[in-house]
């Protein structure tokens, strides 16, 4: 009897296929009479293109053509959509390969096809470009300072201004008994998926059919943003995001790339393949964060935090990317007040462009930079007031609430029990034993840090009313399809997209779970616009929230549907008739019932039902969320620092979640444990590093130091559920927390382990060199 | 990620690689590949052939003797740290071995080609400077015999031929009351060296510094000897103090890198906490 499959482990369906080799990537993907396409980026960061000479290329045995931006615009391609229109937002337009100027290293020249990839790799080096070298501009905060100009559009590179509070916090910082400030730097960071980009395109030249299959997280609203770029019409538009090796959120975006490829294949009439190189990702694939904050904390004595005032330039990099404006604003600024009872804060950010890689949505987006933010002011709060750090917290957090708390911004969060959650932390690890051991350690020359972190953070975009009144124009939607066949196995088709989150496995044990079915009875499919329908992807960790959503509405409205076959079949009254474990049956009655299976049957074979009764079972539902949804947790990460170099070890990192309703507890921990050990990246090594020419610095794996497992300790974590009032599930987003959580946990405790030493901040990420230097009182650069 | 095009050849002896050097103008011997290839993919190197030196069998291997341990200059990382006969011998090449990259890298990389590579933060040279190593190269007029401490000549530079082929490395016996150790502070992204340090001490029979050896690598742009500690520690009796009063001087005169991963500051300084965490090690197994 398959009960109660919503909250179990299920062991994920699709890993299989995937840690077997037999995955289907893009890069996979071979069509008949195919070619390869290799794009050449530009060495500078800022520079003329005077000329570009491809004559040598173009003889080169096996070059089939050479593009350049001329050649897009000429015919008729729009620069590269922006998809978030804030109030006098200044667009600097984004051609997907450049035409006179390029902005950044990386910034697509010319686009080679060749009958074979290394061919297209040679011709690159044959093409002569003749630039003229222009100043570079690479700090998001003196680009606003008679900086080199990125774009005539954007006076002092100012992309955008955006600014919201509540209360009055110059007012609270005047009245307050101290006031602290801060500036705070969140690093840049580069995404690294697994998976690099890769897209194959494919125009018929005989039906004016266009397929492009491609790594995105996304594939309707990558349609759609396609068709508007090309012209393309949209109902002639495929687009396949096959088996995608991962994307925290790079692979949201429309890219140059494959427009050029579009343009490519249609020219040539043969399918093009054109697959990223990892040093090319670097460059060419948007990062993450980059945010320079002045903070001004205003607290009392007994550690209530008053007010918050907060500065920020976001590096927006030198082109807006899809979604780029919305992710320093909304995903940022409102969310400062954090889990807090903060009653004034205040937060002005201008996005400026830089001639560096555009930056977007990164796993957390705008999340993790607001609670960083924050969890170093509220330990800045706790070192004025010499109180614990978990002393400060539990006098600020909101106290426990069903639905509706109103934040003194915009956002109402859904539900929740902070208080909770830390104290269920702090009993986990035994919080005073370890301060106990914290302080017995120092008396040794050992220097142990304890940090904390709670977080409330915003998932599952976005409810058009919240979302219209914030400037999106519209809401984003999922839906899905829930088709019963007739041996009475169901296929499920979402709109939703699985890069790596388990949706094969996870809507299919919602779908099971409704049915009474096994899950083995039910295949999901994503990612084909022309099998599934509509639904605006996976990102924000709103899969859950709002496509699983869709899913459960849709499984609903088959089980009404089988009811009206089930009512024929039993003789009885509709009214009567209830649906439980997988059978329909009089209600009182269960020994005389129609199996879920039989009504499956009889819809696609009907012997009972009458001919006026609508055959078939299936059903569509579209969800389109009241309100977003807020997970919150508390985090603690301990560590041990080494005087002599300064080096963090992590030693213990502990973690409990509020992410909803819980579908499959092992996939929300192995999100967790992915995010957590994203953050500890950001928090300990990951750095992106631009030379003041903007040549990238840390532009390969050998400097780009991600984290890898043997410098992590085993993660302990548990989790509390206050269902969110939002959905039908209960579900919250589980696909960010870590993320957001662990980068502020490690830093503090990192800051804790140096109290001796009189230090009070230190920017991320905390190297060695930097933890050493203020050890040692040595200026930290 | 694709090289430019290049010729492979694949010779059955250390003879017939030297020919095939000598006939093709820019080829590249390949050994492990994991140095060669990724700057091949980056074309940052474009060399014409490819004389791929793992079919020579005589080439790989470690070999006990009394007058010292022989390496083949085609052993692999991962074979020489599992050696028991190296650790017995020598443990500073087993650490430095173990430490080397990732498990991917120790299962092809090879001791000859990191040393013929040279890069200045690979872990091999310090060691083969401290222990007095002693390489053989062979080129078209024969062998001829390259002592470590003439070997590494700058970055990416070292005394071999372009047509030479290095096949042995040898670690000369081992010393009555001497005793070595290596370590290392790795960049975090690349894993390489920020600084390592071997240093090899022996004893006299009052228990005190005979001789003292140390070799750097990762602080300058070749792997360097750090002889003012050196000096500071001979004829002392290696207590606390004495080893952490002579690591002060371990990088006296060296002209350190500056990088993103680390000032020249913090690399001096991490030289002389290396060198103390290394001659307190190499030390204690001197005793
Ligand atoms: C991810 C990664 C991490 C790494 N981390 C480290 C590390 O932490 N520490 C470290 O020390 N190294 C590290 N390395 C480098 C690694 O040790 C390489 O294997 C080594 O430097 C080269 O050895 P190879 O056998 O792969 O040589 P190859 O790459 O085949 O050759 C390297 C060079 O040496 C020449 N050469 C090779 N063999 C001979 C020979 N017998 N005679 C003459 N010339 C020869 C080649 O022509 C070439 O110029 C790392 C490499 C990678 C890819």
């Amino acid at each position: 009897m398959a009960t109660q499959i919503i909250g179990s482990t299920v062991k994920r369906r699709e890993d299989p296929r995937l840690i077997t080799g037999n995955g289907k990537y893009t890069d996979n993907m071979t069509l008949p009479h195919m070619a390869y396409m290799a794009i050449l980026r530009s060495p500078h960061a800022h520079a003329r293109i005077k000329s570009i000479d491809a004559s040598k290329a173009k003889k080169l045995a096996g070059v089939l053509a050479v593009f350049t931006g001329k050649d897009l615009k000429d015919a008729g391609i729009n620069p590269l959509p922006v998809g978030w229109l804030l109030p006098e937002i200044k667009i600097g337009p984004h051609p997907a390969l450049a035409i006179d100027t390029v902005r950044y290293v990386g910034d697509g020249v010319a686009a080679v096809v060749a009958e074979d990839r290394a061919t297209a790799k040679d011709a690159l080096d044959l093409i002569d470009v003749d630039y003229e070298p222009l100043p570079a501009n690479v700090d998001g905060e003196k680009a606003t300072q008679g900086a080199p100009q990125v774009h005539a559009e954007a006076a002092n590179n100012v992309a955008f201004y955006f600014k919201i509070g509540g209360g009055d916090a110059d007012a609270a910082l005047k009245s307050a008994d101290g006031v602290i400030k801060q500036r705070i730097l969140n690093q840049r960071l580069v995404p690294n998926a697994m998976e690099p980009r890769a897209a194959v395109a494919h125009y018929e030249p005989a039906t004016g059919q266009f397929t492009l299959y491609n790594t995105n997280q996304n594939p309707h609203i990558i349609r759609v943003l396609f068709a508007l770029t090309t012209g393309h019409p949209e109902h002639k538009t495929r687009v396949v995001a096959p088996d995608v090796g991962g994307g925290f959120g790079s692979k949201i975006y429309l890219y140059a790339d494959e427009i050029v490829a579009y343009l490519a294949s249609k020219t040539l009439g043969r399918p093009v393949k054109w697959t990223e190189e990892r040093s090319e990702n670097f460059k060419a694939t948007t990062h993450g964060r980059d945010h320079i904050s002045d903070v001004e904390v205003g607290y009392k004595k007994d550690g209530t935090i008053t007010a918050l005032k907060v500065k920020t330039w976001a590096n927006q990099g030198a082109y807006l990317s899809t979604f780029a404006p919305l992710i320093p604003t909304f995903l940022y600024a409102p969310m400062l007040q954090g889990p807090y009872t903060i009653e004034n804060v205040f937060c002005e950010v201008w996005g400026t462009y830089t001639n560096t890689t555009p930056v977007d949505a990164y796993r957390g987006a705008g999340r993790p930079e607001a609670t960083y933010l924050l969890e170093r002011a509220v330990d800045l709060v706790a070192g004025a007031v010499e109180m614990d750090p978990a002393d400060v917290r539990k006098k600020n957090l909101i106290p426990a609430f069903k639905e509706n708390y109103k934040t003194c911004m915009a956002y109402v969060y859904d539900s929740g029990d902070y208080p909770a959650e830390l104290e269920k932390l702090l009993k986990m690890v035994d919080y005073p034993k370890l301060r106990r051991e914290q302080q017995a350690a120092r008396k040794q020359g050992k220097y142990i840090g304890i940090g904390l972190s709670t977080y409330v953070e915003i998932t599952g975009a976005a409810p058009a009313q919240v979302a219209v009144s914030l400037g999106a124009g519209a809401a984003l939607v999922e839906s899905a399809l829930v088709r019963v066949m007739p041996t009475g196995k169901v296929q499920v088709m979402t709109g939703s997209h699985s890069h790596g989150q388990g949706h094969e496995t996870t809507f299919a044990q919602i779908v099971a779970d409704q049915l009474g079915l096994n899950v083995e009875d039910v295949e999901v499919m994503h990612g084909d616009t022309d099998k599934v329908p509509f639904g605006a992807g996976t990102y924000g960790s709103r899969s859950q929230p709002v496509g699983g959503a869709a899913v459960y509405i849709a499984t609903q409205r088959v089980i009404e549907r089988g009811k009206k076959l089930a009512t024929h079949m039993l003789e009885a009254a509709e009214a009567d008739v209830v649906f439980e474990g997988g059978k329909y049956f009089v209600q009182g009655s269960p020994s005389k019932a129609v199996s879920f299976g039989e009504v499956a049957l009889e819809a696609h074979w009907p012997r009972k039902v009458p001919a006026d009764v609508e055959l078939g079972l299936e059903a569509s539902a579209f969800f389109n969320p009241a309100n977003f949804t807020f997970p919150a947790g508390a985090h603690l990460a301990v560590v041990e620092v080494d005087p002599d170099t300064g080096k963090v070890d992590l030693t213990r990192y502990a973690a409990v979640d509020d992410v909803g309703k819980v579908i499959n507890p092992m996939i929300v921990d192995g999100q967790l444990h992915g995010g957590v050990a994203q953050g500890v990246g950001q928090a300990l090594w990951e750095n992106t590093v631009y030379d003041e020419n903007g040549q990238l610095l840390s532009g390969s794996f050998m400097d780009y130091a991600m984290p890898i497992a043997s410098n992590l300790p085993l993660y302990e974590n548990a989790r509390i559920e206050t269902p969110s009032p939002v959905n039908p599930l209960g579900a919250k987003g589980a696909g960010e927390t870590g993320t957001i959580a662990s980068t502020p946990a490690v830093a503090n405790a990192v800051i804790d382990a140096l109290k001796p030493f009189g230090v009070k901040h230190i920017d991320l990420p905390l190297t060695s060199e930097k933890v050493w230097r203020a050890m040692h009182s040595r200026v930290v650069k | 990620m694709f090289p430019a095009k290049f010729e492979y050849y694949a010779p059955k002896s250390v003879k017939e690689a030297v020919t095939l050097l000598a006939k093709n103008k820019n080829a590249k011997i390949l050994a492990g590949g994991h140095s060669l290839l990724p700057a091949m993919k980056l074309r940052l190197a474009e060399p014409s052939a490819l004389v791929d030196v793992g079919k020579i069998k005589t080439l790989a291997g470690i070999k006990s003797a009394k007058s010292g341990t022989t390496i083949g200059a085609l052993t692999t990382h991962a074979t020489i740290a599992a050696s028991d006969a190296i650790r017995n011998h020598c443990p500073a090449i087993s650490e430095a071995a173990a430490a080397i990259g990732d498990w991917q890298v120790r299962n092809r990389g090879t001791i000859g080609g990191s040393l013929a590579h040279a890069d200045p933060a690979a872990d091999y040279p310090a060691v083969m400077l401290a222990v007095g190593a002693e390489f053989t190269a062979v080129g078209a007029k024969g062998a001829r015999k390259i002592k470590a401490g003439d070997f590494f000549k700058g970055a990416l530079t070292t005394a071999l031929k372009p047509n030479e082929v290095l096949t042995q490395i040898k670690i000369p016996a081992h010393q009555p009351s001497s005793g070595c150790a290596y370590v290392k502070f790795a960049q975090p992204a690349s894993r390489f060296a920020i600084v390592g340090v071997c240093a090899w001490v022996k004893l006299d029979a009052n228990r005190n510094v005979e001789k003292a050896s140390i070799g750097v690598t990762g602080a300058c742009a070749n792997a360097t000897r750090a002889r003012a500690a050196e000096k500071a520690l001979e004829g002392k009796k290696p207590d606390d103090a004495a080893i952490k009063a002579a690591a002060a001087h371990s990088s006296d005169g060296m002209d350190c890198l500056s990088d993103i991963h680390a000032s020249a500051e913090y690399r001096a300084h991490l030289v002389s906490v290396m060198t103390e965490r290394a001659m307190k090690a190499a030390v204690e197994r001197a005793k």
